[in-house]
């Protein structure tokens, strides 16, 4: 059995929903007899922890919390309450785009996203030309970041994150915004990612390429853990194969997940 | 279908499993000095992007306020008089205020303006203060040689003093402009106001400090009460610089310091740096605890 590489153990996370910003709206809210901010459970109490080597799907229905569940094991966020534990790198996208600079050419913000993951210059030198190579930008690379499309965006994001060599993966919708085809080599890069026995956590709404990838999955829902386990049921708990007729009847075979990755992931 | 985990090979992490992205606040950000180097380029050459005169703002700015300054408080208001030099006790007196209230309103704005990179990836985020921080340091490097010359123009004689003086006054500013800038950045994520207010406090600190006035005019109106106006760091960062170019480009520098320098300036001065340093520490404190909450407040 391998080791925990992922513990997350009565983890919450309160959200502010709304503030009364000036002394005005607070005042009048006040008089009102109306709350000043109300706090909503973006995640309530979540247990469960993944082993190393494990390729976990994440999903659920927009807004349960998949994202900030991912914050949380990246260190963006920390939890209200209860713990969070990870061993070793991580690396990842969360919600489609990178941290990056605007301002910054793409070639200076490869720099940048590589020393925030702790790469030096000599070992982000090293992984430059494969990371170029890999986002296929051209010429643009040298230009701001502000001036790039959402998919050239997160395909330079994606880049730098697969070729940082991350113990923890993880992808957050990271196939949204890209083309075809640059969509089938992203799938290829992260199975291979797995395979290289990495844990990869990936939240994705496609049934398909969660089939594909993972062999668990946790669902969502309403910021509350409602299922743990098998690929199949886990799917079948969310009736994504219900819902889309297209999906249900490609999710048999292997191309079917091949195309499902191409149309709707 | 998906190979099964067992059929994989299982990479052995090296490493404890903890907290993510730990973070042990300023430590956090020397440990992590090429990053840090990498935010301080940006910042050199992000601060004036888009603009046409870019970096000489950071000049434009010192120099058109002593124009001002220089006119109105010295030739007509008469702030001069019976000061030997007068130029030179204005100008040493705004470099080093410039580079205060540059880290202070560059680094309030220092979280807000880097969102981007906050909302998305996980490090110490007072890198971002520490950076303005810096900039203003490097910024402040080209305005200490113009002063350096025209100190030498007005027939300088540099003491024992001098160095010492003008790098205690770094000091105390660094560390006095590093916990402001923490914590007004951190405030300014949760209230916009702290932006505003900055900028009100810049203007007091400009009149509060030995620049525009010597140092006896404050004795002659306070008296035994002149202490009170020294237990603000900068008017003691300011009165170092003083000592450190002004007073050596008097006719007479002993009788100059005796005039308009306070008393035991080198005590007030490591006294102030002590203080800097608790306020640093607090600072660090107040951030540590509330930092958890700026991704969620950066909208």
């Amino acid at each position: 059995m391998s080791a925990d590489s992922i513990v997350v153990d009565g983890v919450t996370k309160n959200f502010t929903l709304r503030y009364h910003r000036s002394i005005k709206d607070i005042t009048v809210a006040k008089m009102k007899g109306r709350a000043v901010s109300n706090t909503f459970k973006a995640l309530d109490d979540i247990t469960f922890t993944i082993k190393q080597g494990e390729s976990v799907g994440l999903m659920g229905l927009n807004g349960s919390g998949k994202s900030t569940l991912l914050k949380l094991i990246s260190g963006v966020m920390r939890p209200d309450q209860g713990v969070v534990k990870t061993r070793g790198q991580i690396a990842g996208l969360i919600a489609t785009g990178a941290g990056f600079h605007p301002q910054l050419s793409g070639r200076e913000n490869i720099f940048l996203n590589a020393a925030i993951y702790g790469l030096s210059a000599e070992e982000t030198a090293e992984i430059y030309d494969d990371v170029v190579k890999f986002a296929e930008l051209g010429d643009h690379l040298n230009s701001p970041v502000g001036n790039y499309s959402s998919g050239q965006y997160s395909r330079l994001g994606f880049s730098v994150a697969v070729h940082i060599d991350s113990d923890i993966f993880l992808a957050d919708e990271v196939l949204a915004v890209g083309d075809k085809p640059f969509k089938k080599k992203c799938m290829e890069k992260m199975e291979e990612i797995r395979d290289s026995g990495r844990t990869v956590v990936y939240v994705s709404h496609a049934a398909g390429s969660v089939k594909r990838m993972c062999d668990r999955v946790i669902c969502l829902e309403k910021g509350r853990l409602v299922f743990d386990g098998d690929v199949d049921e886990g799917i079948e708990y969310l009736h994504y194969g219900e819902d889309d007729a297209k999906g249900s009847a490609k999710l048999k075979s292997l191309e079917a997940a091949d195309s499902a990755l191409g149309a709707e992931v | 279908m998906a190979t099964g985990v067992d059929e994989r090979p299982v990479r052995i992490v090296d490493a404890p499993l903890a907290p993510p992205a730990e973070n042990l606040g300023l430590l956090s950000v020397f440990k992590r000095r090429y990053l840090l180097k990498l935010l301080v380029q940006r910042e050199i050459s992000g601060r004036y992007s888009n603009s046409i005169l870019g970096v000489f703002w950071s000049y434009i700015n010192p120099l058109t306020q002593f124009c001002v300054y220089w006119l109105f408080m010295g030739k007509i208001m008469g702030a001069d008089k019976g000061m030997d030099n007068y130029p030179v006790h204005l100008f040493a007196g705004l470099v080093i205020v410039h580079f205060f209230t540059e880290t202070f309103g560059a680094g309030t704005r220092s979280l807000l303006g880097n969102k981007g990179l906050l909302k998305k990836m996980a490090m110490p985020k007072e890198m971002f203060p520490v950076a303005s921080m810096l900039v203003s340091l490097y910024h402040l490097v080209p305005a200490t040689l113009i002063l350096v010359v025209v100190c030498v123009l007005s027939g300088w004689k540099p003491s024992w003093e001098t160095v010492p003086s003008f790098l205690l006054a770094l000091g105390i500013v660094m560390a006095l402009g590093t916990a402001l800038a923490l914590v007004f950045s951190l405030a300014n994520v949760f209230f916009r106001d702290f932006g505003s207010a900055v900028n009100i406090l810049t203007n007091y600190i400009r009149f509060g400090v030995p620049m525009m006035y010597p140092f006896s005019m404050i004795e002659g109106f306070l008296g035994d009460k002149s202490w009170i106006y020294l237990l603000n760091p900068i008017s003691e960062a300011v009165l170092l610089f003083q000592q450190a170019f002004w007073v050596g480009v008097t006719s007479d520098p002993e009788q100059t310091a005796a005039e308009h320098l306070p008393d035991h300036l080198w005590s007030w001065g490591l006294g102030a740096f002590g203080v800097s340093l608790v306020l640093l520490v607090i600072a660090q404190l107040v951030f540590s605890k509330y930092e958890n909450k700026i991704p969620e407040r950066l909208t």
